[in-house]
């Protein structure tokens, strides 16, 4: 145990001053806090955690089966207060389940999301990057890039995977920003997710009622788990919202931070240009860009050494893929942004058996839809200063609000 | 990193073999070295196109078994594996 003295001195997480700087994962005076060797902070309810923030560190402790995901655990590290246990509905949600329980639900989901199927998709995401990239057009010059092209288009995309009517984003897309939120107050998380589950499983009753042989996610797991009795309905309603929520928010911000960047260093026409380097810029993108900021989330459950400090069973643990994404013994001048780097051990997506599982889908959306823009509109300009843009500082997945933008 | 994980020695054939009850599906394999790995049409899981590697394939399956989250492939020089 540390002494209450030295705990007083811990430094705060999330920290007290945000970045002022939309690239830069922390405010670049507070860094040396937390960068480095792992170390303990305090979090807003006044517990303790261990903050792992180097690469190997990191790739280390998500690999371990010894951290658990399940945040109604003991000591697991929590940024707003848990809802009471009776309002909790987290049947289906298995981002925060373990082991067995975990795996057969993401198992059912795997397949559909490989590399090879979402290929398959390609067209349709051509398709919606081309018309969305029309309603721009006719949308300006100038424009807010982020509610006309980067919002639209990953949410069209998993509305037509999932075989959830597009007409309802407005409902949804809100609701997903509030459940993201680490300032939602409790009742307000409470009642959106069960407004979305009641609109998943509303959704799911009338496919199960109307069979329409449609071939979307949620009427083939209908027809080849629910039916033959391997899937229970509140189980999928759980694994649908967790789909759409992670689906489209990641995405959207990725889009919207990578225009920013791109036209701020005049890298757009290399897009345009040299098509062929896209697959490495996405992955740069998403190195530097590392919108998962507040960290991922895990509790020991068993004595564990990681980066020379034992971490206790019981204890909690927050690991920081933004600055594991910065670290100089991975990446070489890990603070410039580099198109022709090979960044392939950049951890963006997190790592061990929760790492996304939409990553493949995400990096043909990431590469289309820049591709695309670049191409159509060359000239395209941010027409504010990143310092001026209003963020999503709260959110656990960083964005913009809005990017203003003409061509 | 074990023995014969120590990059720079003179390899001529590599063994890769992969734990499907270890994997996650996360694909990087695929991506990496998909003249080497892939993936199951039913789940998801990895699949094996090759057990014995020339060293080029070689080297990206070792690239692979760094870049794997949950750390489901082996990869070892082809005489260092019992036979
Ligand atoms: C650039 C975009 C994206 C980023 C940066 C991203 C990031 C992440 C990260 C860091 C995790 C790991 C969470 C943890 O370990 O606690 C994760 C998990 C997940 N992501 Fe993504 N994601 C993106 C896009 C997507 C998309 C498009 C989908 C939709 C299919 C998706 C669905 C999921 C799901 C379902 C999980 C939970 C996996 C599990 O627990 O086994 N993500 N994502
Ligand atoms: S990289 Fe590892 S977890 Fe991912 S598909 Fe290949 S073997 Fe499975």
């Amino acid at each position: 145990m540390t002494t209450p003295i030295v705990e007083a001195e811990l430094p705060q997480w999330p920290p007290v001053h945000a970045a002022r700087d939309p690239f830069a994962p922390l405010d670049e005076a507070e860094r040396p806090h937390y960068d480095g060797p792992v170390r303990q902070v305090r979090l807003p309810n006044g517990t303790t955690a261990w903050l792992v923030s180097r690469h190997a560190d990191v790739r280390q402790l998500l690999r371990h089966p010894a951290f658990s995901a399940d945040f109604t655990r003991a000591g697991f590290p929590l940024l707003r207060p848990l809802p009471p246990a009776e309002t909790r509905d987290t049947r289906g949600n298995f981002i925060q389940m373990d082991g067995a329980e975990h795996s057969r639900l993401r198992r059912m989901l795997t397949a559909e999301f490989m590399i090879k199927n979402v290929r398959r998709i390609e067209p349709l995401i051509q398709r919606t990057v081309d018309e969305a990239l029309d309603d721009l057009a006719a949308a300006g010059p100038p424009a807010d890039l982020v509610s006309t092209f980067a919002l639209p288009l990953p949410s069209m995309v998993i509305c037509h995977l999932l075989g959830v009517p597009y007409a309802d984003h407005d409902f949804f897309q809100a609701r997903s920003r509030t459940l993201l939120d680490r300032k939602t107050p409790t009742e307000r998380l409470i009642r959106e997710v069960a407004e979305l589950r009641d609109y998943l499983r509303a959704l799911i009753d009338t496919k199960r009622a109307h069979p329409d042989g449609a071939d979307d996610l949620l009427g083939r797991l209908i027809r080849e788990r629910i039916e033959p009795g391997e899937l229970d309905v509140e189980e999928l309603v759980g694994m649908a919202l967790l789909l759409l929520v992670a689906g489209h928010e990641t995405t959207a911000n990725m889009i919207g931070l990578s225009v920013l960047l791109l036209t701020r260093d005049g890298r757009f026409t290399t897009l345009r240009d040299e098509p062929d380097q896209a697959p490495g810029v996405v992955e740069e993108l998403l190195r530097y860009l590392s919108i998962v900021r507040t960290g991922l989330f895990r509790a020991a459950t068993e004595d564990v050494e990681v980066g020379g400090q034992l971490i206790r069973a019981g204890e909690g643990a927050i690991v920081l893929i933004s600055l594991a994404n910065r670290d100089a013994a991975v990446f070489d001048d890990p603070e410039r942004f580099d198109p022709y780097r090979q960044a392939h051990q950049q951890v963006a997506f997190g790592f061990g058996v929760h790492q996304c599982i939409g990553q493949p889908l995400a990096r043909a959306e990431l590469r289309i839809a820049l591709v695309a823009l670049a191409r159509r509109f060359p000239q395209l300009r941010v027409t504010a200063s990143p310092q001026e843009l209003s963020t999503r500082q709260h959110s656990v997945v960083f964005g913009l609000d809005t990017l203003p933008v003409t061509w | 990193m074990t023995a014969v994980d120590r990059p720079g020695r003179a390899e001529t054939t590599v063994q890769v073999a992969v734990d499907r009850d270890a994997c996650c599906g996360s694909g990087n394999c695929v991506r990496v070295a998909p003249e080497v790995f892939a993936q199951d049409d039913a789940d998801g899981l990895v699949l094996l196109r090759a057990t014995t590697l020339a060293p080029q394939s070689g080297a990206r399956a070792r690239r692979a078994a760094d870049l794997c989250p949950s750390g489901a492939i082996r990869v070892a020089s082809a005489e260092a594996l019992p036979r």
